[in-house]
């Protein structure tokens, strides 16, 4: 069942001088309910944009992005912000977790914008997910006492607290060393197979990009599928840049 | 609705979260905001005290709220002055009837007085035991005329401070005398002193209507001609000057005036309060303190707002709508200045139930009034709006915050 749909979308921006800039170009994308997709490219190839788009944070110059199969132009602010708070999770490259706060209460961000029994129950639902993601220890730990590793758990956490249908990681692991970049990708995976929700990571690291089952690469505003066997083997033998 | 429920109780708990974790900051942009409503309702509340003090002064003068007064009645035709006794037995009928409990004469006459350095004129008001309470006579020493003074063979007397220094200021337990000059010499007692007053150095002197009655010469009472005062409920005055008018003037008959007025502060013409003006100061003071201090906060949240943009952002990825991040900013504040607030005010009645303070404000209080609540409600409110005023700008700008400039802010 398809979840997230774009159609010819395209995304430009007006520079100083009145001219265009195109950064996106006629984007087909497709994502169903537990799919996990990666989107490789190179910085500048418009990967944020593009994530700014599938999260609900940007509209479109041109096309057409469906999600459960509410065109987003007939949604206003107001209700997109919350459709963006019930079905998505954001997980930052540089985890973003909020300062002065404790491990819990970033867990628990999320939660205060929703309503009923996960409002209510907002610090029990955040402490299982931070005790899912081997941080039952440290609920009352600052971030800056945190390692990398563990706040990008925490982000995790956060991301995943609300149950979201779709989880949107933006560099996951680029402020991580390869060990535990593996290990978070490994949870990554695990917990949004488990949740049942979509997974698109965008990254410019081909083996993260390796563990999802849909292979994109972004160039230059172009979204084509990529076989990512062969981006590894190229970067084996470097000749891949 | 429960969706209503759940995002006030978050945006309370977030703008407490933000408070508490901000709190170095918050406190110190709060101290402007806490000691313009200890200003504000400090002012209120010494405002109450000092216009007891003033009200307990105008009554000193023209008597408690509301008091009646009864003019001595004169014949229409020939301005002949009424007969004090028929006078005196229709108010006695009167009082009666209707259940006054404070009345009394007040008749005003002056005695010669004998002093070490000679004989002096004392102006001398002729007055009953209700007269101290129904206008809120205080001594500086000694005790008011009771009953029991109704019966002394040397009449009992109140001076003025100018009186009592000039007879020596003797110890009043010694019950002094001194002696009045008329027709023969006769001695009373000095039972009480009124405080010294800067505007006022006559000598003078109170003394039980009955006393004088019994001491003076016949055409001294006769001239005395008193008055009577009624102090009854403020809500039956008017009823009651009419009532009284009628009782009085029945006894005399056709052809004689009688007036009844009231004379208390709360019914003097020109209108309005005549604390009115102070009151307009005092406020006008209080809202400039509370400007300078409402504009510190917005100054401090203008600040702290742009360096939370980043966070704001984050706020927006996980669902917090424009309207959402608007109330709890605004909520950051007005939370925020409501504690101040609570603070303020307690800072503020500390000051005002100052036994010190309040001394310096209102010496010789007799009723002190508890601290207004209108002035801790006043403080509050004007905290509340402070804090929405002051937040509004933040919160403008935080909704305007772009969310995706602001996570890779």
């Amino acid at each position: 069942m398809s979840l997230l749909q774009l159609e010819g979308v395209t995304r430009s921006v007006e520079l100083p001088g009145g001219e265009k800039l195109e950064i996106l170009r006629g984007i087909d994308l497709d994502v169903a309910v537990g799919d996990h997709v990666s989107i490789v490219g190179r910085s500048g190839s418009g990967k944020s944009t593009l994530l700014n788009l599938l999260g609900l944070l940007d509209t479109p110059t041109s096309g057409r992005i469906t999600f459960d199969g509410d065109p987003l132009e007939k949604l206003s602010g107001a209700r997109r912000d919350r459709k963006r708070g019930r079905d998505i999770g954001f997980i930052f490259q540089q985890f973003h977790l909020l300062p002065g706060r404790t491990a819990l209460e970033n867990a628990t961000t999320p939660l205060m914008y929703a309503t009923g029994r996960q409002f209510w129950n907002r610090a029990k639902i955040a402490a299982d997910m931070l005790d899912r993601v081997g941080l039952s220890r440290r609920l009352e730990s600052m971030p800056d006492t945190l390692s990398g590793g563990e706040q990008q758990r925490v982000a995790i956490a956060r991301a995943l607290v609300r149950g979201p249908r779709l989880i949107l990681a933006d560099e996951p692991t680029g402020a991580l060393d390869v060990e535990t970049g593996a290990a978070v990708m490994q949870l990554l995976d695990d917990v949004a197979e488990q949740s049942g929700a979509a997974l698109i990571t965008i990254t410019h690291d081909a083996n993260v990009a390796a563990l999802a089952r849909r292979h994109y690469r972004l160039d230059r505003g172009v979204l084509a599928p990529v076989d990512v066997t062969r981006v590894l083997a190229l970067e084996a033998s470097g000749l891949h840049q | 609705m429960r969706g209503w429920g759940s995002a006030l109780v978050g945006s309370v708990v977030e703008a407490w979260d933000e408070l508490r974790i901000h709190r170095g900051r918050v406190l110190l942009s709060l101290i402007g905001v806490g000691v313009a409503v200890a200003a504000l309702a400090g002012v209120v509340g010494l405002g109450a005290i000092a216009q007891q003090a003033q009200i307990e002064q105008l009554e000193r003068g023209s008597g408690r709220p509301a008091t009646l007064v009864l003019g001595a009645p004169y014949e229409i035709a020939t301005g002949k002055p009424g007969d004090t006794a028929v006078l005196a037995d229709a108010v006695a009928v009167a009082v009666a009837r209707y259940k006054i409990a404070y009345w009394g004469s007040v008749g005003y006459t002056q005695s010669m007085v004998q002093f070490r350095d000679g004989v002096d004129f004392v102006d001398t008001q002729t007055v009953s035991t209700s007269y101290g309470p129904m206008h809120r006579v205080q001594l500086a020493s000694g005790t008011w005329f009771t009953e029991y003074d109704e019966r002394r063979l040397a009449p009992a007397v109140i001076v003025s401070d100018e009186f009592y220094q000039r007879i020596g200021s003797p110890n009043l337990e010694t019950s002094p005398t001194v002696t009045l000059v008329s027709d023969r010499e006769i001695t009373v007692v000095v039972i009480g002193v009124l405080p010294p007053s800067p505007f006022d150095s006559t000598l003078r002197m109170f003394m039980l209507g009955s006393a004088f009655a019994a001491i003076a010469t016949p055409t001294a009472v006769a001239q005395l001609s008193p008055a009577y005062e009624f102090w009854v409920p403020t809500e039956s005055a008017e009823q009651m000057t009419t009532l009284l008018q009628r009782d009085v003037a029945g006894a005399f008959g056709a052809g004689w005036q009688v007036d009844v007025s009231r004379q208390d502060y709360l019914a003097w013409e020109g209108g309005g309060d005549p604390l009115g003006p102070i009151r307009v100061v005092l406020a006008g003071i209080a809202v400039l303190i509370l400007a300078l201090g409402a504009l510190g906060l917005v100054n401090i949240s203008l600040v702290t707002v742009r360096q939370r943009i980043q966070e704001i952002g984050i706020r927006r990825a996980f669902g917090a709508t424009a309207s959402r991040v608007f109330f709890a900013v605004m909520m950051e504040s007005v939370v925020a200045t409501v504690v101040a607030g609570i603070i303020g005010v307690g800072l503020a009645i500390a000051i005002v139930q100052n036994p010190w303070v309040r001394e310096q404000v209102a010496p010789g209080l007799l009723d002190v009034p508890p601290f207004p609540i209108e002035a801790a409600v006043l403080g509050l409110g004007a905290a509340a709006l402070v804090g929405a005023l002051a937040g509004l700008l933040p919160a403008l700008v935080a909704v305007r915050v772009k969310v995706i400039d602001a996570i890779r802010y």
